[in-house]
């Protein structure tokens, strides 16, 4: 089976606080850690448990610019068979269709037989794989928590639905996956593997070589823009207990007290 | 301004609770709108939710169909293409049918998509403005959305309040007829229901919940401890799971279960929205986490910013110091 994943890297949040910039317009990008999204490294990890079943290759694409090659290399090191960097200054202010539109034209090059994304990126809005299905008029299922393949021809998947059941469906090859986190444990990436594939070539792709529509896509195809970050005033916010720790441990237990929960 | 049109889910003859919070934002977009919704499915169970949502929608538009009977998304998407006027807004909760229908129905519609939106902000000429969170909720964002062809925009569950108004006596319009050819590349074999796990955590006074912030499995026995200490349960957050730390049957949120503890221990969780979804009942809530600027601390009743892996046993001791005494 010929596997395309499509990747995004983005500010990781479990290592990072994310704050504003002072002009308040942006989060501050200084010194962030990023990293792949976590949802699209489970898509990967899944992509090569397939193909370790069944035969065939993975390919893992990302839409963006240099910096995001590391992660490319990151899912290689995993066991990725190809990197794809998707770039072009066209692409810059993309939104979701934007890049849908974009991968389209990728897909369009190649022969995949199934198309996997993460569930939804940090910073954005569980979009491109169903707008990406339905441009490319492929069946489509979202958060995905199990794949059997079934024949050459459907697969049987798993979705997350409410209290933790599952809906199981048979979708038809070609489809587009999204990938809920937890699917699979991701294998782990040392330095020693990365550096096996440091000097694996990565191949652009830009509007020329995906003859693509321009004015498709980029900041003045987007009909979806952020305006502004800001950090709300929700409610009142919890009263912050700031005595010593040992303090803070004898109101917590009167509190619990109070409320019934000490018995 | 565009006609808006709301898709409510329904289960076992019931409206999904979006129903009501679904009219508001629609209020919110256009205050002088007329919402209809749209309610597909088949047999009675459809006629007694068109039959119900007459009350709080002047328009309700009914699709029936055999092959609608289950809420296959492709199926459903096609039927919307075929039935809704070019230009409209479609709204949907942001749940997993949602999240299956929206952004494709927003391909095939030729219309802009917003996902998850949590607040309108404002409309001026086309733009419409709203409220996003990104990144767990650390921040948010105000976006801009184009709707002069239409938009689809998925709703964050719980975050409209719905509307108090006199019911009044809306029409039925059956559309059933409408919808063009249905098939799917994708077919609805069964539903599985969740394990029901060792531990009940829907049953539990007090719940000590474990998030990311308990960094690795072994860690997982200090939370234990203090539950034991306590009479508790440990219940934990979506990432705890996806680490398989601890069973599925354990987590608390939208994709896991819904709890209704009296006291509700939040060690080391973030406080994202689909995790809090699942906290009922308004437990006192306290939130122990070493990362003062966490979305946890905006909900919780009382915060304590501390080291878990630290805080945690001396907790445990100090309840065990307590017994020891009472014991006497």
């Amino acid at each position: 089976m010929e596997i395309l994943v499509c990747v995004r890297r983005v500010p990781d949040t479990s290592e990072n606080e994310i704050t504003l910039n002072s002009a308040g317009n942006d989060i501050e990008r200084d010194e962030l850690v990023y990293s792949i999204n976590e949802a699209d490294n489970y898509a990967v990890e899944e992509a090569l448990q397939i193909v370790a079943r069944v035969g065939g290759n993975v390919t893992v694409a990302t839409v963006g610019g240099e910096d995001d090659e590391e992660i490319l290399r990151r899912e290689m090191a995993m066991g990725a068979n190809h990197g794809v960097l998707i770039t072009d200054d066209a692409f810059n202010g993309s939104d979701g269709k934007g890049i849908a539109t974009i991968l389209k034209a990728f897909v369009q090059k190649g022969n995949y037989d199934l198309i996997l994304t993460g569930v939804q990126a940090e910073d954005g809005g569980a979009q491109v794989g169903g707008m990406l299905a339905a441009l490319l008029d492929y069946p489509f299922a979202s958060l995905v928590n199990s794949i059997e393949a079934v024949d050459g021809k459907k697969l049987k998947v798993s979705r997350e639905i409410e209290g933790g059941n599952k809906e199981i469906s048979e979708i038809d090859l070609p489809c587009v996956l999204s990938i809920q986190t937890g699917i699979n444990e991701p294998r782990y990436v040392g330095m020693k593997g990365i550096r096996q594939v440091a000097s694996i070539p990565v191949p652009t792709f830009g509007v020329p070589e995906l003859a693509i529509d321009a004015s498709t896509v980029g900041a003045a195809a987007a009909k979806v823009t952020r305006v502004d970050y800001f950090v709300p005033a929700l409610g009142k916010g919890a009263e912050m207990l700031e005595g010593t720790r040992d303090e803070n441990i004898e109101k917590l237990l009167e509190l619990v007290a109070a409320k019934g929960g000490l018995k | 301004m565009p006609r808006i049109f709301v898709y409510i889910a329904h289960r076992n003859g019931v409206a999904d609770d979006s129903a009501a919070e679904l009219l508001a934002a629609a209020k919110k977009i256009d205050a002088a709108a007329s919402p209809t919704a749209i309610i597909t499915g088949s047999g009675a169970d459809l006629d007694g939710v068109c039959s119900t949502l007459r009350a709080s929608y002047r328009e309700v538009w009914k699709v029936a169909n055999e092959a609608l009977a289950y809420p296959n998304a492709e199926l459903i998407r096609k039927a919307l293409v075929n039935i809704v006027p070019a230009g409209s807004i479609v709204l949907v909760a942001h749940e997993h049918f949602g999240i299956d229908l929206a952004p494709g129905l927003s391909i095939k519609t030729n219309s802009a998509f917003v996902s998850d939106v949590l607040d309108i902000a404002g409309i001026e000429g086309t733009d419409l403005k709203v409220v996003r969170q990104e990144f767990g909720g650390q921040v948010s964002a105000h976006v801009r959305c184009d709707i002069s062809s239409g938009a689809v925009i998925t709703i964050r569950p719980g975050a409209f309040k719905p509307l108090q108004s006199t019911p009044f006596s809306g029409t039925v319009v059956d559309k059933s007829a409408d919808i063009g050819v249905l098939t799917a590349g994708r077919r609805y074999l069964e539903t599985v229901v969740a394990e029901a796990g060792d531990v009940d955590i829907s049953k539990h006074n007090i719940l000590v919940s474990i998030g990311r912030g308990i960094q690795e499995k072994e860690n997982v026995a200090i939370a234990q401890e203090l539950a034991d200490a306590l009479g508790a349960a440990v219940s934990c957050s979506r990432p705890v799971v996806d680490a398989k730390w601890m069973e599925k049957s354990r987590q608390v949120g939208s994709s896991g279960k819904t709890v209704k503890p009296k006291v509700y221990l939040a060690c080391g969780i973030s406080g994202a929205c689909q995790h809090l979804a699942g906290i009922k009942g308004n437990p006192f809530l306290i939130a122990i986490n070493k990362n003062p600027k966490a979305p946890i601390f905006q909900v919780a009743h009382v915060g304590i910013v501390d080291d878990l892996l630290e805080f945690l046993p001396e907790l445990t001791n100090r309840v065990h110091e307590m017994r020891a005494v009472a014991a006497k």
